[in-house]
């Protein structure tokens, strides 16, 4: 009990005193898991529009594969990317392994599915026949496009918080490829295990508290974004 | 038709996104000197490497990434050219190492110690032994509960050679439970459970407070941790950096690094955590 209550409290210590290598830490965690999850809504919704939208022999079996790999577990991910960016590994050359950037594209390896699974879905929940009817009234295919992504606004959101939430909160591939470098690979979820593994729980503990504050900030603000009244 | 068109301009997009998805991350790595050092948890988690390498890199100007894993995953780094310099402590599978031509230099860097720890209470009653290789007898005779690491670092390897000294094989026995886990994690899990366990004393030490463990058995030379930094061979693997991994094997053992390792660990603890040993016999510690 008293961890917990000197947890709670150094977290609020360290986010008072504005401590800078926890707010290092915070900031790396948002930007990278932010870049992440930017990419991974660029390709699970482009791409899931063309698997939503488009008739071919199949899809149910790509389907089932993406909605797989809204389950892939970070730390198989972190393996393969680890082995993939070794120096002497296929990607070595990018001499990108223990760094950031190698956590970005961890992360968004695990990130992609999970936004493509859920736009996909959403699409497909749309109205078939809603796009011979924008396309009737004479909009071009661009603007289809874009209204039916507005129109599926609300499962879209879902699913850029689902990748985001599931990116910010894993540990396994950012440990592999990043290597918990203090103030270059190390995020909080990292730095969380290591305080763990140093015994200092105190610590681990405020890292989460934090880790948590921010996942709800960011969850906010993508839910405002989410919920605003439709434009008439 | 229309399929195709509808797909070629999704593609369009798709290809679009790609690219701007490329460009983004790429200006997340510095160019600097990077040194990848290979270590074991107990030099992160006891906070040493937290001073030395801020040091070492002021001087230098070096960028040290630290990859703190198990000494033999730190090994098998090396020999496959994913590390530039080795801080490990499991001196037979180093020298293994070294005989098969994987480092050019092994130098002695620091030791502590190991220590037996286990449930205040005792139930096997390894107070009363005499020698390490006794009390690691009674344990297995009384059918004790024994935590080990099980993940092939240091301390397990330690542990396994006092297991092979005294006839015991432990593996697969019901007492003996593996946990593939951390030094800190692993002390945890022997609390817990009540069990007994092989440690290093920094980590037992940082631990401490949390810990429903005593010590058991400590000081025979038989429990001595002794830590070395090995330059890799550039041979094996041309990929390495064989200036900085000198570099850093230079500045553990030098004057000026061996005081600060002899005095960290006093402000916190009230003694030191490890003892400089640069320049000496690996035979001559403990006696």
């Amino acid at each position: 009990m008293d961890l917990i209550i000197d947890g709670i409290i150094k977290a609020f210590k360290l986010l008072i005193a504005l401590d800078p290598e926890v707010l290092g830490i915070t900031w790396l965690s948002l930007k990278v898991s932010g870049t992440a999850t930017l990419i991974s809504v660029f390709i699970g919704i482009s791409l899931g529009m063309v698997i939503a939208l488009t008739n071919f022999p199949g899809k149910k079996f790509v389907i089932s594969v993406v909605n797989t790999g809204m389950g892939l577990p970070p730390v198989v991910v972190g393996l393969f990317v680890t082995v993939f960016l070794w120096r002497n590994g296929p990607f070595g050359f990018l001499d990108i392994l223990y760094t950031p950037t190698a956590i970005i594209a961890a992360q968004a390896v695990i990130a992609t599915p999970i936004v493509m699974g859920i736009s996909i879905a959403a699409l497909q929940n749309l109205p078939a026949k809603m796009r011979l009817q924008i396309l009737s009234l004479g909009a071009t295919r661009l603007q289809m496009v874009w209204i039916l992504l507005r129109e599926a606004r609300l499962p879209l959101m879902a699913a850029v918080m689902a990748g985001f939430g599931g990116v910010i909160s894993e540990v396994g591939a950012s440990i592999m490829v990043g290597g918990n470098i203090l103030d270059y690979t190390r995020v909080l979820t990292t730095a969380t295990v290591m305080e763990t593994s140093k015994g200092d729980f105190d610590i681990a503990f405020a890292l989460s508290i934090i880790l948590l504050i921010l996942m709800f900030v960011v969850n906010y603000f993508f839910t405002l974004i989410q919920q605003r009244e439709r434009p008439r | 038709m229309k399929l195709i068109k509808n797909f070629v301009g999704m593609f369009a997009l798709f290809v679009a996104v790609i690219a701007v998805s490329c460009v983004s991350p790429a200006s997340a790595a510095p160019v600097v000197k990077n040194v990848i050092l290979a270590t074991t948890t107990s030099t992160q988690d006891s906070g040493l490497l937290d001073v030395l390498i801020p040091l070492f890199e002021k001087e230098t100007g070096y960028f040290v990434k630290t990859i703190a894993v198990g000494s033999g995953q730190a090994m098998k780094m090396g020999e496959r050219g994913e590390a530039d310099v080795l801080l490990v402590h499991s001196p037979a599978a180093e020298k293994e190492f070294m005989a098969k031509g994987f480092g050019i230099s092994r130098r002695l860097v620091m030791h502590n110690d190991f220590i037996l720890v286990g449930p205040p209470g005792d139930p096997a009653k390894i107070r009363e032994a005499k020698t390490t290789q006794e009390a690691f007898k009674k344990i297995a005779a009384a059918g004790a509960l024994f935590i080990s690491r099980g993940d092939n670092s240091g301390t397990n390897a330690k542990e396994l050679a006092i297991w092979k000294a005294v006839g015991v094989s432990p593996v697969g026995q019901k007492w003996y439970q593996p946990t593939g886990l951390g030094m800190g994690q692993t002390l945890n899990v022997a609390s817990e459970k009540n069990g007994y366990t092989l440690t290093d004393r920094a980590t037992y030490l940082a631990f401490k407070k949390t810990l429903g463990l005593s010590i058991l058995r400590e000081g025979d030379p038989i429990l001595l941790n002794i830590y070395h930094v090995i330059e890799l061979n550039p041979a094996k693997s041309p990929k390495i950096n064989i200036a900085g991994g000198k570099a850093f094997a230079d500045f553990m053992v030098s004057k000026k690094t061996q005081a600060v390792i002899g005095k960290f660990g006093i402000a916190k603890y009230g003694a030191p955590l490890f003892f400089p040993d640069a320049g000496k016999k690996e035979e001559s510690l403990g006696k």
